[in-house]
């Protein structure tokens, strides 16, 4: 938005109007400017914008000629969106002095946004023009006497190689807005190593010290240490193949998640498994995917977990001695001993998520250890009195 | 029709009796005390004829106390089933009212028939209401016998020429063999 200037309505001796449109808002790059709903004027030389009744008081308005175009496009519009918006992509105004619309912009195009689109061939008059002043290199232009260094080369955009430049352009600019967005990232990127480095120090100095610590939050703390942090994470860049990737990987997890799955009672949902991996791996983060490919393996490689899917779909990672049979038995006897148990009850006692639970509360009603009530109030399950109880 | 004398199961007080139970064997035990329960309760207050849109009124699949009903649709799945044992029938096509029968059809046919044999009535004209409300059936189970479904007894043992039934408009009797 640089590149437009404050210029007069008048029109020079052989410009002529085009088009006039009414409600267009100019945006600068991707940024909607203050400049809203005003007139646009298109001449053979240039495009004007003024505030409405602006240019027929013979006030100032903004503009660009057509020999600064390089390029000009219809944004694809969204079917429930009536504006259309041209995107003009536009070199620098020859005089340098010239009073621009603004000081900066870090775009090198505009957007046209027609608020109730427009009825004329906007587009394609302007692409005319470009195409003549391209083609037609303008001797000077009266009352600005730029100097000959300023004068700038007018790049010729047609053909293959045109459309290829402009490509390029595009994708240089994408390319430095991204290294900018990630460039904070970074920072935090080593800060984080420190931190990492930090925990290892205080977690080894912990382990050192082992027997002094007596009071309870320091075990607490030793204990997030402790449960915190693979050392050496598995990368995908250590690996020639997916395989042995996985196969790393699964080792990793099951190494890592055992113990956290035998406090739960045997058994943990790969969301959970999948967290709190990454929780621990810290910076070298994994994906869903990984995680699930890696504990497909886990059977195979002989691992004391396996990777297990409920009827419902929802996978789990358990202890391979685990078997439905035990399960089914074990959540009976908490059911029977309560009398009756929800997928929410069940899962407070056993600090289980709720899917678990149910899960859970499912199985057992598959071998017949418990039915379901399902009433206004929710599911519950009783013991199986049906089988158990003589009639 | 003396509900309070109705020895209710023990299932009738356990919730998961009013949901129908998805694990096979489950449902199986389930679905029969269900099948004992109806006969039991038709039985007893003389009931032939379950409606399964009205089950909210009676205490039968509405347990108050608990505060559990059993579904329509379950009713039906297990008249259904019932009906597989000749226990019970279904009177229209939408299988809304049922005629349950706590004695089966050929049940209650042999025992009309021992009834009949007994009082040496062979050859005679009886007919419908003094079969089922007469004096002499007092102490007989079916006395009080709904009518169409004694007509359907009736039809049993026509089949096995025991009797014939007169069904005109007027009077409608029947004659035993």
């Amino acid at each position: 938005m640089n590149r437009l200037v404050y210029g007069s309505p008048a029109l020079s001796d052989n410009e002529t109007v085009l088009i006039r449109e009414r409600n267009v808002t100019l945006f600068d790059g991707f940024d909607e400017s203050r400049f809203q709903e005003g007139e646009i004027l298109i001449t053979t030389h240039r495009l004007l914008w003024g505030r409405p009744e602006a240019m027929a008081r013979g006030q100032k308005c903004l503009t660009f000629m057509f020999a600064q175009v390089t390029d000009v496009e219809e944004e694809p519009p969204y079917h429930y969106e009536r504006h259309r918006k041209v995107v003009v992509y536009l070199d620098f105004f020859p005089d340098p002095n010239a009073d621009r619309a603004i000081p900066e912009s870090m775009f090198n195009f505009i957007k046209l946004c027609f608020n109730e689109g427009f009825s004329s061939d906007v587009i394609g008059n302007i692409q005319r023009q470009m195409l003549y002043w391209q083609n037609y290199i303008p001797p000077q232009i009266p009352d600005n006497q730029p100097s000959s260094n300023q004068l700038r080369q007018i790049e010729l955009r047609t053909g293959i190689v045109g459309i290829e430049r402009g490509l390029q352009a595009k994708q240089s600019l994408l390319d430095g807005t991204l290294t900018l967005a990630f460039k904070d990232l970074t920072k935090l990127m080593c800060m984080a190593g420190d931190m990492v480095r930090l925990s290892k120090v205080i977690s080894k100095k912990i382990k050192d010290r082992q027997g002094d610590i007596t009071e309870d939050e320091t075990v607490r703390f030793k204990s997030y240490l402790l449960s915190l942090g693979i050392d050496d994470p598995v990368t995908r860049d250590a690996y020639k193949s997916n395989n042995q990737y996985y196969k790393g990987l699964a080792k990793e997890i099951c190494e890592f998640i055992i113990t956290h799955i035998e406090e739960m009672g045997g058994m943990m949902a790969l969301p959970d498994v999948y967290c709190r991996v990454n929780r621990a791996r810290g910076l070298e983060l994994v994906s869903p995917e990984d995680v699930l490919n890696a504990c497909k393996l886990m059977e195979q490689l002989g691992m004391p977990l396996k990777l297990f899917q409920f009827s419902s779909g929802v996978m789990v990672l358990q202890l391979c001695n685990l078997d439905g049979e035990s399960i089914a038995e074990a959540t009976a006897v908490l059911v029977e001993d309560c009398g009756s148990l929800s997928a929410e009850e069940l899962s407070q006692k056993l600090g289980i998520s709720v899917i678990l639970a149910k899960e859970r509360l499912l199985v057992a009603e598959k071998h017949g250890k418990t039915c379901r009530d399902d009433a206004i109030e929710g599911l519950r399950f009783y013991p199986n009195l049906f089988l158990t109880k003589d009639q | 029709m003396g509900e309070t004398e109705i020895a209710w199961p023990w299932q009738y007080n356990f919730p998961p009796f009013f949901t129908l139970q998805p694990n096979p064997e489950t449902r199986a035990k389930q679905v029969q005390a269900w099948k004992a329960l109806i006969l039991d309760y038709c039985k007893q207050s003389k009931l032939y004829l379950i409606d399964a849109r009205e089950a909210d009124n009676g205490p039968l699949f509405n347990n108050a106390s608990i505060n559990r009903k059993l579904d329509g649709a379950v009713i039906v799945s297990i008249l259904s089933e019932m009906q597989k044992s000749g226990h019970a029938a279904p009177v229209d096509k939408a299988k809304h009212r049922w005629e349950v029968y706590w004695h089966t059809l050929d049940e209650w046919s042999s025992m009309i028939y021992a009834h009949v044999y007994s009082k040496g009535l062979q050859g005679t004209v009886l007919t419908l209401f003094e079969l089922s409300q007469g004096d002499d059936v007092k102490d007989e189970e079916f006395y009080g016998m709904q009518q169409d479904v004694l007509v359907k007894a009736l039809q049993v043992l026509e089949r096995d020429r025991k009797c014939e039934l007169i069904l005109s408009d007027e009077d409608q009797g029947v004659k035993f063999f």
